[in-house]
């Protein structure tokens, strides 16, 4: 049977066009319709309103035990009005697709704004688009038996490998997602959005001690991309070289200390150090660690810092957030200097400044907010071999679990699923995982060499704020920091 | 039972009609439908309003052996046809799994105690808010240095939740959730602290008064300002009782089917054995009338029932759905979804008791990030609290690590106290730890 790799890319009126025909046309719904609800809602003093149609269509495949256990499959379609007045937000949602319904909650929500002169429909400056991803559905690019063989095959080849292995689980995981952004302006955009994902975890037995490892990928792109470069069967083959290295493991250190990190998904680091504190809505309400600090040092001369949504068909990427804005590379932190925050349309216009494309939401059911897309530090000078072998004593940590920040005092923490012991410039015993912790203003200024080897992580990443999770990516070279609390148990 | 009920039980039948007609031998279906106002206030005005309106329905059949599961929020007849065909397609796809399948019908419930769930509140998003407002005031005139604020959010839920599988089981019930909250910012010496309190209830005249909920959390805030972090060090930690619920929350799914049966569990074949001190009672309440753990029967539909899970520090019982028990060759335990109200014994000391029984060591009142190994029980989170001497809390400390071994940390438990925590699922006192690794600057 034939699949397409990849349709060719679309124009935006293509897209447009796709869009409404998936989401408006089968509920009888039609663009004068829009223009209704919107006109309802700009009856009182609004800065600014939205309608946002979303489509979305999941499945997920799950290999354990050696047998495809189960799948699931699930569509879900709805749409969410909203009003923003000075700082205040109103918002509703529907999942019925449907004019009375949409009046409703349009009637709802613009209780919010103060009644007066109708608000006008301005024509706010648009930013040229670019599309980063194929628009192509991931569920569709297999067929179903295709999925099965695939994870069948990455469990055999993985069973193959260590005669220790207890557990194999694969999992597959797929979205196809259509948006429709309707804004006051009149502007009507829409954005297809593929996502996959697929990891795999492994059960290592000896002695009657056991470990875990597990690595996975994705992108916003179609299955095909698992079966490039048998990408899937190197997951399997990453994640039983982890649970073997944690077989091995002694207890960690205690205790502040010189920590080098590897380069890409350690990139963690600066998501929850500085990504969290320098979003738009905490630094608009004076609420962050970082507030009021544009223009000053918060990292060494080393230290640049992007956040971008433009990469193509990474995770988190995006080529117009759920506010229909354009996104782009934003700087961060340029040379240890605070340059800038990242914001949605309403932080942006409460700070005086343009929306960057940061403004995301989980789905129609939620209201948008500031979130990070990628963020990454640029490449340094240095070999990262030379800069383990400036540490004497130190910790070397390659891959993490989860992390978290408090936005308001700054402390973050991250932990290492993975980690060595750095004696006299040498990686040497694998020490079992620790959460690291810091204090997100001051850390990078504590960078002290940082490697030419930036890498991207490989595309799993979810980042949850107030209960709404989003796709993000992370990415770094190795750094070194002289200085961050390591949370071992050997004092 | 309400229309509206009655009315949804008709809709999973047909589900369920329908995948048999779909060629399923057996099904499962569900739906939920929630209605909710959320609003926030902040520095005395309103900033969001939200009105939610959320529905769901999902089905999963079984084709002999083989299973898939298919979900929607769209409600109508061509959806349902739809959705239960994408579960028997990926039914067809899916292997033999010789323990899959509906729960074995003896286990199903067939008594529905009336649990008291179901207390709406008729507020409007005006009277919410002011009931915001005022929380947050009190918040805010607290104490000088509280600077700024997250503001203050009053919350209120209503569901519906109907269940019911090919072995003839078809029941719903009506519930709700109501909660407040507050968070704010206070300011010393150029740094920020920022600490919270909220109150959860199925009835809204069970919530904390607002004005109660806004001084706690402006307390909590001011009491953390001028924090510094500790030297490495080990020493004993005291978990207050709203962190000390994570703890049994570790050992919950550490004797869960799931992590059981995959081996990735540091509890594997604990069953019968000592795995806390003596003292240590722990037992699983389904039935308590309004607590919001409660439920008459699992996710699956088996009979939930009191029981104890561990009795003087030996584990009596795991946490198992149909599934799980077969694959370890055992009985559901109605866990199905998780457990129902479980709690922990108290002993008598209240909190002040409790820190003079610490005497000198950690008191932790919030935990950052996921440091924990569920396979080896390996522990390592980022902490804050109060570094306490001769019982009696000294400062407020933060950006520390505290570190440790589940499986000695249960084993080395003191004390539990009686300063039992009742907003969530998991309900325990603080609980002292003899030792733990401490590191810091």
């Amino acid at each position: 049977m034939f699949y397409p790799q990849f349709q060719l890319l679309k124009s935006p009126m293509d897209i447009l066009n796709q869009v409404k025909q998936s989401i408006l046309v089968p509920y009888g719904m039609q663009e004068n319709d829009i223009d209704q609800i919107m006109d309802s809602m700009l009856t009182a003093t609004v800065d600014n309103a939205d309608i946002y149609f979303q489509s979305s269509h999941f499945e997920s495949w799950v290999l354990e035990g050696g047998i495809v256990k189960e799948g699931s499959h699930s569509i879900e379609q709805g749409a969410g009005v909203r009003v923003v007045s000075g700082e205040k937000t109103g918002f509703a949602y529907s999942d019925q697709i449907e004019l009375a319904v949409l009046l409703k909650a349009a009637s709802n929500v613009k209780a919010i704004a103060r009644q007066g002169q109708n608000a006008q429909r301005k024509v706010e400056d648009v930013k040229k688009r670019t599309d980063y991803y194929q628009v192509t559905n991931p569920l569709k690019s297999l067929a179903d038996q295709e999925k099965i063989n695939l994870l069948r095959k990455v469990d055999i080849e993985t069973r193959k490998l260590d005669t220790r292995i207890e557990e194999v689980i694969v999992s597959l995981v797929g979205v196809y997602e259509q948006v429709l952004v309707a804004n006051q302006d009149g502007s009507l955009v829409a954005d297809i959005r593929p996502l996959t994902r697929m990891s795999v975890s492994v059960i290592l037995e000896e002695k009657g001690k056991r470990e875990q490892g597990s690595m996975g990928g994705g992108a916003r792109t179609d299955y095909g991309y698992f079966l490039d470069q048998d990408k899937a069967v190197e997951y399997g083959k990453e994640a039983v070289r982890q649970a073997a290295v944690n077989l091995e493991a002694i207890d960690a250190p205690a205790g502040a200390m010189t920590v080098v990190l590897g380069p890409g998904w350690p990139g963690i680091l600066l998501h929850e150090a500085i990504g969290h504190g320098l979003e738009g809505d905490f630094n608009r309400k004076g609420t962050s660690a970082f507030s009021g600090k544009v223009g000053e040092r918060v990292g060494s001369e080393l230290c640049t810092v992007v956040d971008d949504g433009t990469l193509e068909g990474r995770r988190g990427s995006l080529s117009i957030d759920d506010e229909g804005v354009p996104t782009e590379s934003t700087m961060l932190i340029e040379k240890g200097i605070l340059k800038g925050y990242m914001q949605d349309k309403m932080n942006a216009r409460l700070m005086g400044v343009k929306s960057t494309g940061n403004g995301r939401r989980e789905s129609y059911a939620h209201i948008p907010m500031p979130r990070m897309t990628n963020t990454y530090m640029l490449p340094g000078q240095h070999d990262p071999e030379e800069i383990v072998k400036s540490v004497k004593k130190g910790l070397y940590a390659k891959n993490f679990g989860g992390g978290q920040v408090d936005i308001t005092s700054g402390k973050f923490v991250f932990s290492a699923s993975e980690a060595y012991l750095i004696e006299d410039g040498k990686i040497t015993k694998p020490v079992k995982g620790a959460t690291l912790i810091g204090n997100g203003p001051d850390v990078l200024t504590k960078v002290s060499m940082v490697g030419n080897d930036l890498e991207l992580d490989a595309g799993v990443g979810t980042c949850g704020k107030e209960g709404q999770s989003v796709p993000v990516g992370v990415g770094q070279p190795t750094i070194k920091i002289d200085g961050l609390t390591v949370g071992g148990t050997s004092v | 039972m309400s229309k509206e009920v009655n009315e949804l039980k008709n809709l999973v039948q047909d589900l369920l009609d329908e995948s048999s007609k779909q060629g399923a031998s057996s099904a499962e279906a569900g739906l939920s439908i929630d209605n909710g106002l959320s609003v926030n206030a902040r520095l005395g005005e309103v900033e969001t309003i939200e009105h939610h309106c959320d529905q769901s329905l999902g089905v999963t059949v079984y084709i002999g052996q083989k299973k898939g599961s298919a979900s929607t929020n769209d409600f109508s007849a061509k959806s349902i046809k739809e959705t239960v065909k994408a579960a028997c397609s990926i039914a067809s796809f899916s292997s033999e799994d010789k323990y899959a399948g509906l729960p074995d019908k003896d286990m199903l419930a067939t008594e529905f105690p009336e649990l008291d769930r179901f207390h709406p509140w008729d507020i409007d998003a005006e009277s919410a808010i002011d009931l915001a407002i005022e929380c947050e005031d009190a918040a805010r005139s607290y104490h000088d240095d509280i600077t700024n604020s997250e503001g203050a959010s009053v919350s209120s839920h209503q569901g519906i939740r109907v269940m019911g599988n090919s072995l003839g089981f078809l029941q719903g019930y009506q519930a709700t959730r109501h909660s407040m909250s507050c968070s704010v910012i206070g300011e010393r010496d150029d740094s920020m602290q920022r600490d919270y309190w909220y109150s959860v209830s199925r009835q809204a005249g069970k919530l904390e008064p607002a004005k109660e909920i806004g001084l706690k959390a402006a307390e909590r805030t001011i009491n953390r300002l001028a924090a510094r972090s500790l030297t490495t060090r080990q020493c004993p930690v005291l978990y207050s009782a709203e962190v000390a619920s994570g703890l049994i929350g570790s050992l919950v799914s550490a004797i869960s089917g799931g992590s059981l049966y995959r081996k990735s569990s540091f509890l594997l074949d604990a069953l019968d054995t000592q795995i806390l001190p003596e003292f240590i009672h722990i037992h699983e309440q389904p039935h308590l009338k309004m607590a919001l753990g409660s439920a008459a029967y699992d996710s699956e539909g088996v009979a939930t029932a009191a029981r104890d899970i561990v009795t003087d520090g030996i584990l009596k019982g795991y946490v198992l759905s149909s599934y799980s028990a077969r694959k370890l060759g055992t009985k559901t335990t109605g866990n199905a979804g998780g457990v129902h109200n479980l709690t922990v014994d108290t002993g008598e000391n209240d909190f002040a008791a409790m820190l003079k029984q610490l005497d000198t060591g950690l008191l932790v009142t919030e935990l950052m990030g996921s440091g924990v190994n569920q396979v080896t029980g390996d522990y390592s989170r980022g902490a804050s609290g109060f570094w306490v001497e001769n019982g009696q809390i000294q400062y407020p400390v933060e950006e520390i690590t505290i570190a440790g071994n589940l499986k000695d940390m249960y084993k080395n438990m003191v004390s539990v106290g009686n300063d039992v925590d009742y907003r969530g699922n998991i309900r325990t006192g603080s609980i002292l730890i003899e030792q733990m690794s401490i590191a810091g600057e």
